[in-house]
């Protein structure tokens, strides 16, 4: 029984209609036209320059030094953290004991906001206050790297807090699609003597696949971002030398530090294109037939 | 051959999630010490308990740092968030889902759609309209904008979860004489309350931990939430050395959600993980 009641429709839908309208809708529409202005703070009105800030963009070095940190946080990140999650997956679900704890444990860097993260891993990082070098000196190493405070570690360093908070997340993600593959597989496999790897590879990945995409579509577009954990663990300077800078501290900076909205708004254009590109390559790439069972 | 093998290869698993746990479980412990320790304590012997429970350290952090403002800040501004975001989206999704009327698919793409551009393309037209709306630092300015950005996918989920819902409940109620709200607000929402509870875990934690959007729509000190009150504490420590209030300001932080997390963990990460697949 479908009904028609546009007493009820109308007013159940204009809330939501007119907050999105009004909210996100209305400020992207600008979003496409601001980019093509030059528009100096919000005293002044944007003023029309066609393609200019789009010109500027490619010469500009900050701008390659910022997409070059994303271009290899997109290469590094998926790699490490995914393979890292599926070989925890694959352990955990093997009735290992403890699993639950694991399972709870190794998941909760992903609950915790990411300003409290960054703030704990720069404590954990700090060169007089810090447990890491505290560490590697009880061990003998007398001079460690200051971390991020050193324009060559900080962005490793960066990247390993990202991978610690994220390992748990994707694990339980990979979980959830191990336990929907029936046992009676495994126990086949296990009777003709395959290996845990052999099983892990010819059984556990191919059946995974779509899991496997979505989860890296997703962490693809988070590595395009990196905008929480590199504001707070360098304190908004983008690290030593811009060691650090992503697209998306950079046009923050541009916005709201120089007031240069409309060059801020051609940078998050680019920034948009750029992760749409990603993700329709990705999902071409790894299409393959999907496995009943 | 083959049992030793097994053997061998299980050590080596319980180690790699031992040292895993270690590494996720040892900085937030040492956190916790930390926020009991000394100034003194903290540069020269990091290794040690706190001689003394330092307790003052959240005394300060709560007040003179102002975590406690912070903290009500994100209240004021969460709660009236998320309870509008579940209810006005549970209203659309609702009628999307089982109203037949034109232009009902557009309406949902065009919600849809709001899930495909990252939040910092909007951010400068935001920024801008926010002012001339006289709603910078202000909460209601703050609340209105978390509800939008939590619409899209709210009602994606809830209108999927609508449409698997049984009609029979509803026709009954009808027959008996009950008018199309009270269908809704009485029948409905009801059964709709497990869809509702994870898209509250869901959104309750996005909006609790929010920063970009803070960060540009806030501005004056007394009206920062907790996640860019701790970045500015942070990036204030560079001149006045109170490492020990900050350590017990993370503290404060991280364990209420440390213990709301252990006990609702199978919600959380069920809640957290659809977000990711789905969105």
């Amino acid at each position: 029984m479908r009904r028609r009641k546009y007493s009820l429709i109308i007013p159940f839908l204009a809330p939501a209609l007119i907050l999105y309208g009004t909210f996100v809708l209305y400020p992207y529409l600008q979003a496409m036209y601001i980019a093509f202005t030059s528009w100096r703070g919000l005293r002044r009105a944007p003023r029309f320059v066609g393609l200019e800030n789009f010109q500027k963009l490619l010469g500009d070095d900050h701008f390659w030094n910022a997409l070059y940190h994303n271009g290899i946080y997109v290469v590094v990140l998926p790699i490490v953290t995914l393979g890292f999650a599926l070989f925890l997956a694959f352990m955990i679900t093997q009735k290992v004991r403890f699993s639950n704890f694991y399972r709870v444990t190794f998941f909760f860097p992903q609950v915790m906001s990411v300003v409290a993260i960054g703030i704990l891993w720069s404590f954990v990082y700090h060169p007089s206050i810090g447990i890491l070098n505290a560490f590697l000196k009880l061990i003998g190493i007398s001079n460690p790297p200051v971390w991020l405070g050193d324009p060559n570690t900080a962005l490793g360093a960066i990247a390993a807090v990202t991978i610690w908070q994220a390992a748990g997340f994707y694990m339980v993600i990979f979980m959830a699609g191990m336990q929907s593959i029936p046992t009676s597989f495994y126990e086949a496999a296990a009777l003709d003597g395959a290996t845990r790897g052999n099983i892990f590879f010819r059984i556990t990945l191919p059946l995974l696949w779509e899991t496997t995409r979505s989860a890296l579509v997703f962490i693809v577009i988070n590595a395009m971002n990196m905008f929480g954990i590199t504001f707070t663990m360098t304190i908004g300077e983008a690290g030593p030398d811009l060691a650090t800078d992503v697209l998306a501290t950079l046009l923050y900076r541009e916005a709201f530090t120089h007031s240069r909205f409309g060059y801020a708004t051609a940078i998050a254009m680019a920034y948009f294109l750029i992760v749409m590109f990603l993700s329709f390559v990705l999902m071409r790439v790894t299409r393959r037939q999907t496995i009943e069972f | 051959m083959v049992n030793q093998e097994s053997r061998w290869s299980s050590f080596i698993t319980q180690l790699v999630l031992i040292i895993w746990s270690i590494a996720v479980i040892f900085p937030m412990l040492w956190m916790i010490f930390s926020s009991f320790k000394t100034d003194q304590e903290l540069f020269f012997s990091p290794w040690s308990f706190p001689k003394e429970l330092q307790w003052n350290n959240f005394a300060r952090a709560w007040t003179s740092a102002h975590v406690g403002d912070f903290f009500f800040n994100t209240v004021i501004v969460v709660i009236p968030a998320l309870l509008l975001t579940l209810i006005i989206s549970a209203m659309a999704a609702y009628v999307l889902a089982r109203f037949d009327f034109v232009g009902n698919r557009a309406i949902f793409y065009l919600f849809l759609a709001g899930m495909l551009f990252p939040v910092f393309l909007a951010l400068v037209p935001l920024f801008s309209l926010v002012n001339s709306l006289n709603m910078l630092n202000t909460f209601q300015g703050l609340i209105l904008v978390y509800i939008a950005y939590s619409l899209p996918f709210t009602i994606f989920f809830l209108t999927g979860f609508f449409k698997t819902l049984p009609t029979e409940l509803e026709e009954a109620a009808i027959i008996d004489g009950a008018n199309e709200y009270q269908v809704f607000f009485r029948v409905m929402l009801p059964l709709a309350s497990p869809g509702l509870i994870s898209m509250g875990i869901f959104n309750f934690l996005g909006m609790w931990n929010q920063y970009i959007l803070p960060l540009v729509l806030v501005t004056s000190e007394d009206k920062y939430v907790l996640s860019q009150g701790l970045y500015f504490m942070l990036a204030k420590q560079f001149y006045q050395n109170d490492w020990s209030a900050l350590f017990a300001a993370l503290t404060i932080i991280m364990v209420p959600t440390l213990i709301v997390y252990v006990i609702f963990q199978k919600q959380i990460q069920s809640g957290l993980t659809t977000g990711a697949l789905k969105g």
